[in-house]
């Protein structure tokens, strides 16, 4: 019995929907017992979250990362890799804003300098994914163990580069000199100010986000290279049968993937902080790994899980402040949640749901 | 005789969705008895056991064992009322060893070691009664096919099943290993047990069961004694209309060769020579098919012209060129270039991504003709186009190029393979097991496809382990076992012959040898 055969809209709302439903009805349960109400909590949360615009310009903010983190990790789920470097790739991949706009932005505008960020961060973040791509390709040492290992690399690597060689002479802080206007991308503020987004740092990467989202739609469905990766990661036997080169297929997924995550300091670096810093990622390349599943690695379901996971980021902070007894500890609590009922527990719920609506879906030639 | 029936069915129905997969099914299985029950892919064969073993629930009916209606909630409910099934897919855990693999899931109590020795002495005693002989200490993935089926029907009669169901069982089977099994399914009725035996070859039928139920569209049509009824009217009651069992074809025309193998040394990855100096040429115009009992090298040889395994030493000559097989990197593309096509023997494994639109698989392997881009993008219109023209010419059922291939039945997946290879017209197309798990009116159809392709000046390959379909299809038969190739015969060799070939025996001597290999 195969799970394959739910309606689109069961496969893509209801069982998100639900997993999200128990994740908050759980979290629901932790506020009671730290003698809060829930019910004020969730107001707190959403009013902090979309209520009034320049919270959800932070909302937008944290998503524009989550958008790049949840694609970098849906495009490797596609060929059946599991990419759990995309904290690391991130992270390397600001070492590509940060050249490009050092290197321009006390001679041309912002979007001359943009194209160059683009392309650097993305070869900083791949170049990241490519020795644990090759690894699996060549040696098979899972992506998995050498994703990982390859985030802390990339830690103490940054923490390195950032101490001893990027540093503004004369600081204390472990970060770079601060961009001139060319390396800086306009915030959404700035360009609409009516909208009235005040200091939340959404800026124009939400763009490059949605950019990359259709990207990665054209990619994985429209494209030969995307037949190739979705037949490898369903079918590797059948891929090889077809003439698809294995080694291939993971080394050129893997550094897509690590692009994408590396895309994501675009938003922080030359959007945001528009310098380069130690640990600027906290966690928004993990984070991806859950939006990813959430999203069903569709990119449409990575915008929406992104939103939610931007939402809880900025509502919960919000809700850290307007209820003490809330501390920022809780907020993981509660993200942490969400992760493990729309990560971990996916397929909770799906079983129940498959013998649901199964009769009215099955197909005559299921027997075989 | 009137004995309470070990199994009875009353007007057993289920749909899914608008399919009725189970009419008003009435089924009587009488005690110690072997029962069949016969029909073709999708005739619901599968629902109806899968129903009887909890798998699935009726929608309307009653199910009695030993004369007492019950209600089967799952498989646990199914092995507590007696009830045992070996699948056609192991459920095995590989690295497990036999008596692990006996006793998973039936351990009585958190700690092995007691119920391990309690379990040892029970398979001993089985083994015993029932002549199953299997070493309890080896591993799953040690045993050849035949034996990992013992170890499932050892499992079945270690959770005291007094039912035995067995969905086709020979698939996986090497004759030998198939007559073995019958033996078995004797010994197991003499102890009065009883076997349902599920399958959609009329031979198992006629050599092995009591009573045959024929199933046709999800309806019962018939219920026989075995020795009152013939494969004929079995197989008309299967399909609604008589069969031809043989093939239509003038002799074979063949012209230059367009395949030469020369001395083909393949290892694998143990280290094992499983192809061992093979030397043989298809021409154009003739079907050349290897016999051979399943693991004597067939598979390796077809993956290794094809370019999905690599050789240790030999040549191949194709399409005006000599590769040298030990040296070359040619990938299964390459071979494509060079006008080869590849039905693989498994479809399931390698022909097809049973996750895919049928459409999607309709192009797998020429997926970078430029016929199917435009620019960088797939041209998805002209794909859709080409998988609905091979529907139509291949009576593809259902005839949806959007429906993900698991929902198609055998038969009409392995069209969707052969339609691809051959409609892209090759000079020469490797064929492994073109008709397996295939039901009998596609297996028509297959043929004579085949027989087609012959006759438009192509070479075909054609490997089976179904000795019929050999010598209905080949123009010249080689045997291959061990990893050579021990003869070569025309087109009318005797089948014992053949046979006495394919178990490796030269002389008149013939020897069983019981399911080992």
């Amino acid at each position: 019995m195969s799970a394959g055969q739910l309606p689109r809209w069961v496969d893509l709302g209801l069982i998100p929907f639900l997993n999200l439903a128990a994740a908050f009805l759980v979290s629901g349960l932790v506020v009671i017992l730290i003698g809060e109400n829930p019910l004020d909590a969730v107001k707190v949360l959403l009013w902090g979250s979309l209520g009034y615009a320049e919270g959800f310009g932070f909302t937008l903010f944290y998503a524009t990362n989550f958008i790049f983190t949840g694609l970098a990790v849906a495009v490797a789920f596609h060929a059946g890799l599991f990419n759990i470097g995309g904290e690391g790739q991130a992270y390397v991949g600001g070492l590509g804003v940060a050249f490009a706009c050092l290197a321009l932005d006390r001679f041309v505008p912002w979007y001359v300098t943009l194209p160059f960020a683009i392309l650097g961060s993305a070869a900083m973040g791949a170049a990241w994914a490519f020795i644990p791509a090759w690894l699996q390709a060549k040696r098979g040492s899972h992506v998995v163990i050498t994703t990982i290992m390859f985030n802390y690399i990339s830690f103490s690597f940054m923490v390195y580069l950032l101490g001893n060689v990027l540093k503004k002479p004369g600081s204390m802080q472990n970060e770079t000199r601060t961009f001139e206007d060319g390396g800086r991308l306009p915030f959404l503020n700035d360009i609409f100010p009516s909208f009235g987004f005040g200091y939340a740092p959404v800026n124009l990467s939400l763009f490059v986000a949605f950019a990359a989202c259709v990207f990665v739609w054209f990619l994985i469905w429209r494209t030969k290279l995307g037949y190739e990766i979705r037949s490898f990661g369903a079918n590797a036997t059948a891929a090889v049968y077809a003439g698809i080169s294995p080694v291939r297929i993971i080394v050129v997924t893997m550094l897509i993937s690590g692009g994408l995550a590396g895309m994501m300091a675009i938003n922080e670096i030359m959007g945001s902080q528009h310098r380069l810093l130690i640990d600027f990622v906290t966690g928004y390349g993990f984070v991806g790994i859950a939006v990813a599943l959430m999203g069903r690695a569709h990119p449409v379901g990575i915008i929406l899980a992104a939103i939610l996971f931007g939402m809880l980021y900025q509502g919960g902070a919000e809700l850290s402040f307007e209820m003490p007894n809330i501390t920022r500890d809780m907020i993981i609590v509660i993200q942490g949640l969400v992760i493990l009922f729309a990560g971990a527990l996916e397929h909770m719920f799906r079983p129940a749901i498959v013998r649901f609506f199964t009769p009215s879906r099955a197909l005559a030639a299921k027997e075989a | 005789m009137s004995e309470v029936p070990a199994i009875e069915l009353r007007q057993i129905n289920k749909s899914f969705g608008p399919v009725h997969a189970n009419k008003d099914i009435d089924l009587v299985v009488k005690k110690g008895s072997i029962h069949g029950i016969i029909g073709e892919n999708g005739a619901g064969k599968s629902t109806l056991m899968s129903i009887l073993y909890g798998f699935y629930h009726a929608d309307k009916g009653d199910i009695l064992v030993d004369g007492t209606k019950v209600t089967i909630a799952d498989s646990k409910a199914a092995i507590a009322m007696g009830i045992g099934m070996v699948h056609q897919h192991f459920m095995l855990v590989d690295n497990f060893s036999v008596l692990e693999n006996v006793v998973l899931g039936a351990e009585d109590s958190a700690m092995l070691a007691g119920g391990l020795s309690r379990a040892r002495n029970e398979l001993k005693r089985l083994e015993d009664e029932y002549e199953l002989r299997v070493d309890p200490d080896a591993l799953i993935q040690d045993l050849p096919v035949g034996l990992q089926q013992r170890v499932e029907i050892l499992k079945a009669l270690y959770r005291s099943a007094e039912v035995l169901i067995l969905d086709e069982p020979t698939g996986v089977l090497t004759p030998a290993e198939a007559d073995h099994l019958f033996k078995i399914l004797n010994v197991l009725k003499d102890e009065g047990k009883t076997v349902l035996l599920i399958t959609h070859k009329l031979r198992e039928i006629m050599a092995v069961t009591d009573t045959v139920s024929v199933m046709r569209r999800g309806e019962m049509v018939a219920t026989r004694e075995t020795r009152n009824t013939s494969m004929e009217e079995l197989a008309e009651l299967m399909v609604g209309r008589s069969v031809l069992l043989r093939v239509d074809k003038t002799p074979a025309d063949p012209a230059a060769p367009v395949m030469e193998v020369e001395n083909l040394t393949v290892t694998d990855s143990r280290g094992v020579q499983v192809v061992k100096d093979v030397s043989f040429s298809v021409r154009a115009g003739e079907i050349v098919g290897i016999a051979g009992v399943s693991g004597n090298g067939q598979s390796e040889l077809l993956e290794t012209l094809s370019g999905i395994r690599r050789a240790t030493t030999g040549t191949l000559k194709i399409a005006g060129e000599t590769i040298d097989l030990g040296t070359s990197t040619l990938d299964a593309a390459d071979m494509r270039d060079k006008n080869m096509g590849h039905v693989p023997e498994d479809r399931h494994r390698m022909g097809l991504i049973n996750s895919f639109a049928e459409y999607e698989n309709s192009i797998l392997g020429y997926h970078r003709d430029p016929a199917y881009s435009k620019g960088l993008l797939m041209d998805i219109g002209a794909i859709k186009k080409a998988a609905v023209e091979e529907i139509e010419k291949y009576d593809i059922r259902p005839p949806n190029p959007m429906l993900k291939t698991a929902s198609f039945s055998g038969g009409n997946q392995q069209k969707i393979v052969l339609a691809r290879e051959i409609e892209r017209d090759p000079e020469i197309l490797l064929i492994g097991q073109p008709t397996r798990g295939v039901d009998i009116g596609a297996i028509e159809f297959i043929h004579r496809r085949i027989v087609e392709l012959r006759d438009s000046g192509k070479g075909v390959l054609l490997v089976s382990v179904e000795l019929d379909e050999i010598r209905a299809l080949s123009d010249r038969v080689l045997v291959m076992f061990d990893g050579k190739i021990v003869g070569e015969r025309g087109a009318n060799a005797e089948e014992g012959e053949l046979g006495l070939l394919m178990a490796g025996v030269e002389d008149s001597q013939m020897s069983v040898a019981g399911g080992a290999q």
